[in-house]
């Protein structure tokens, strides 16, 4: 079996709470439509449904109570700690959505001309080179809307390439390889672009080398990994992992999620990788959406940009007399991935946060991700058994560390146990049983200051004097949520996932 | 760790077993697996009855409320059970991994394939 990994949710809507829709008044509304100031138009016979939908009818108040209540009850990285490991749950600055609410940008159209949106290009293409920089590659395609869709693109690329006299008329390379630690995306992107996935074993966290050369062969198209891995850990025989894969022909693809480690201190193009995506929810701040809209921009090497998405934002004339245009000619591209040029409000706020960090902000950044990570590996390490971090040894994580509680866990409570004590504290539970069984993955980002992460190692300490002393705490949390345990087999296999609509 | 796996059948090392049963194999998956996966909430079987399955493919998917995991046949065959009473409900898998949890029966392409398995005791040896 290949396993993908968990998380524990910290909170849900209580059972006390009601839907939209029961709180529907017949009659009441919300909003005042202003009069029609256009022709009507006819809805096409056949397009039209014989009745209204079922949506609730609300006054104003009650809609904005509803939701207020609603927002009250999540779970954020405003409101608290939230260190889930390999998801870089950092602070967003609000000076991102000063910039994406600029009446400039909220007024466009993806439809209008070059010439009346130059500053919206520009956004894009200082993006694109930034972004080229960051990854020490030749070109940035900002089109694919997140960090599966940037798999997907780039997963298309590489065949396109491999397809052409260009890269060598190829067509028999479909096999894509993967650490066994890789996220469950990137078999999945495989999956989708119809090549074949095999599992790489790793040795202590690492890629097994041998086993690597033993797998690659002239239907190897990639190995994707992450690097930092999923462990936690730099991989500092990745330009041996290169050398292996180019000498077999085949290329390196960087699942750049754990950038967030590395930004302004190694270069992914400078490890020997040839293509990567980005995800600028976890590297550059911009807003965690669940399912979008976000950006997975993608970096090539220059052999392999005349295959990237369609259109690309192109500058062109003298410095001074220069214009930003949308370039649709490029007879190679695999085409479009997206409609129009991607995500723009998510690329802005990336661009916004790019621009005021800086070239020595952007360092600072990873390096205090890795500090505070390693501060907490070191002060936890006592008590929380960590399978690849010794600092006395000198093994040093990267941005986030994994423990394995072995002492605790033989006390009869599980992870759950500990995760739903963690919401009591409030403090949002790690990622769980990822990449190895009976973990905890924990990212504490950079912009948690030293009284946090302090109050983070307070808590765990807590916990663990708990389990020593009174574990049945940890099996009645938690406590302090808008709902206690949640029957999370009943809810797998019994789900109930939608409200009658009654008119 | 834990009592030994039944030494009638044989084992893949991402913890399937396959127990030759008159001219058939039938394929589920080890105590050890459903005791690390816990609760399992969802069984999905890719593979139809009359469709062939080679070894080391995936045939389906088996979820826990921990972790979703990929399900292989160490031998290749053509589908010939399906086990539609777990897909119903999977919680048999947690209470009977080695009888009444089975997955799937194969009618297998070469019935001496099973022999380059883990045996029983080699399979603990790779997760005590």
């Amino acid at each position: 079996m290949t396993t993908t990994h968990s998380t524990t949710s910290a909170s849900s809507a209580g059972p006390a709470m009601p839907l939209i829709f029961e709180r529907s008044v017949p009659g009441s509304r919300a909003t005042d439509l202003p009069p029609l100031d256009v022709p009507a138009g006819a809805i096409p016979a056949g397009l039209a449904a014989a009745e209204p939908p079922a949506l609730p009818e609300v006054g104003q108040l009650d809609l904005v109570r509803h939701y207020s209540h609603l927002a009250a009850r999540n779970f954020s990285v405003d409101a608290n700690f939230y260190p889930l490991g390999s998801c870089t749950m950092k602070y967003n600055p609000k000076i991102n959505e000063a910039a994406a609410a600029m009446p400039a940008f909220t007024g466009l159209h993806p439809l209008q001309d070059d010439a009346d949106a130059q500053g919206a290009l520009k956004v894009l293409h200082d993006t694109r080179l930034w972004l080229a920089e960051i990854a020490g590659l030749d070109e940035v395609s900002l089109q694919p809307c997140a960090g599966a869709h940037g798999e997907y693109a780039a997963l298309k690329v590489i065949r396109a390439y491999f397809n052409d006299p260009q890269g060598g008329n190829q067509p028999q390379r479909r096999t894509v390889l993967a650490p066994e630690t890789a996220h469950g995306t990137n078999p999945a992107s495989c999956t989708m672009c119809g090549a074949n996935v095999a599992k790489v074993p790793c040795v202590n966290g690492m890629v097994d080398l041998e086993a690597l050369r033993g797998m690659v062969n002239n239907e190897t198209a990639a190995l994707m990994i992450t690097n930092p891995n999923t462990a936690g850990l730099f991989d500092s025989t990745i330009t041996e992992i290169a050398r292996i894969l180019h000498d077999a022909g085949a290329l390196l693809y960087l699942d750049g999620a754990n950038m967030n480690a590395i930004v302004g201190v190694s270069r992914p193009g400078d490890f020997g990788v040839d293509i990567m995506h980005y995800n600028t929810h976890k590297t550059f701040s911009t807003p965690h959406g669940c399912g979008g809209p976000g950006a997975g921009p993608i970096a090539v090497r220059k052999f392999l940009a005349p295959y990237l998405p369609v259109p690309q934002v192109e500058r062109r004339g003298e410095p001074g007399k220069h214009s930003y245009f949308l370039d649709q000619d490029r007879p190679k591209s695999i085409g479009k991935v997206r409609s129009f040029h991607g995500q723009f409000g998510v690329l802005l706020r990336c661009w916004t946060y790019i621009a005021a960090c800086g070239p020595e902000g952007l360092r600072n950044m990873s390096q205090h991700a890795v500090l505070n990570a390693n501060y907490l590996a070191a002060r936890l390490s006592g008590r929380f058994e960590m399978p690849y971090f010794d600092h006395r040894q000198g093994r040093f994580c990267a941005h986030e560390f994994v423990t394995v509680p072995r002492t605790l866990l033989a006390r009869g409570v599980t992870l759950v146990d500990i995760a739903k004590r963690l919401i009591d504290y409030g403090i949002h539970p790690p990622t769980m049983h990822w990449p190895v069984h009976d973990c905890l993955m924990v990212e504490p980002t950079e912009t948690e200051g030293k009284a946090t992460l302090d109050r983070f190692i307070e808590v765990m300490n807590k916990i663990a004097d708990e389990i020593e002393r009174e574990p049945a705490l940890l099996k009645e949390a938690p406590q302090e949520a808008p709902v206690g345990r949640l029957d999370e087999v009943a809810a797998a296999r019994t789900p109930v996932l939608t409200a009658a609509l009654r008119r | 760790m834990g009592a030994a796996s039944p030494t009638d059948r044989r084992y893949l090392a991402s913890h399937e077993w396959h127990k030759p049963e008159g001219g058939l194999v039938t394929v589920g998956v080890s105590q050890f697996a459903v005791d690390e996966l816990t609760d399992i909430t969802f069984l999905d079987i890719k593979k139809k009855v009359g469709s062939t399955v080679k070894a080391g493919e995936s045939f389906g998917e088996i979820e826990s409320v921990k972790a979703t995991s990929e399900l292989y046949s160490g031998v290749a065959g053509e589908v010939a059970a399906v086990n539609e009473a777990a897909i119903k409900n999977p919680a048999v898998i947690n209470q009977d991994p080695y009888g009444q949890g089975w997955l799937i029966k194969l009618k297998p392409a070469d019935a001496s394939q099973i022999e380059k398995l883990l045996s029983g005791a080699d399979y603990d040896k790779g997760h005590s």
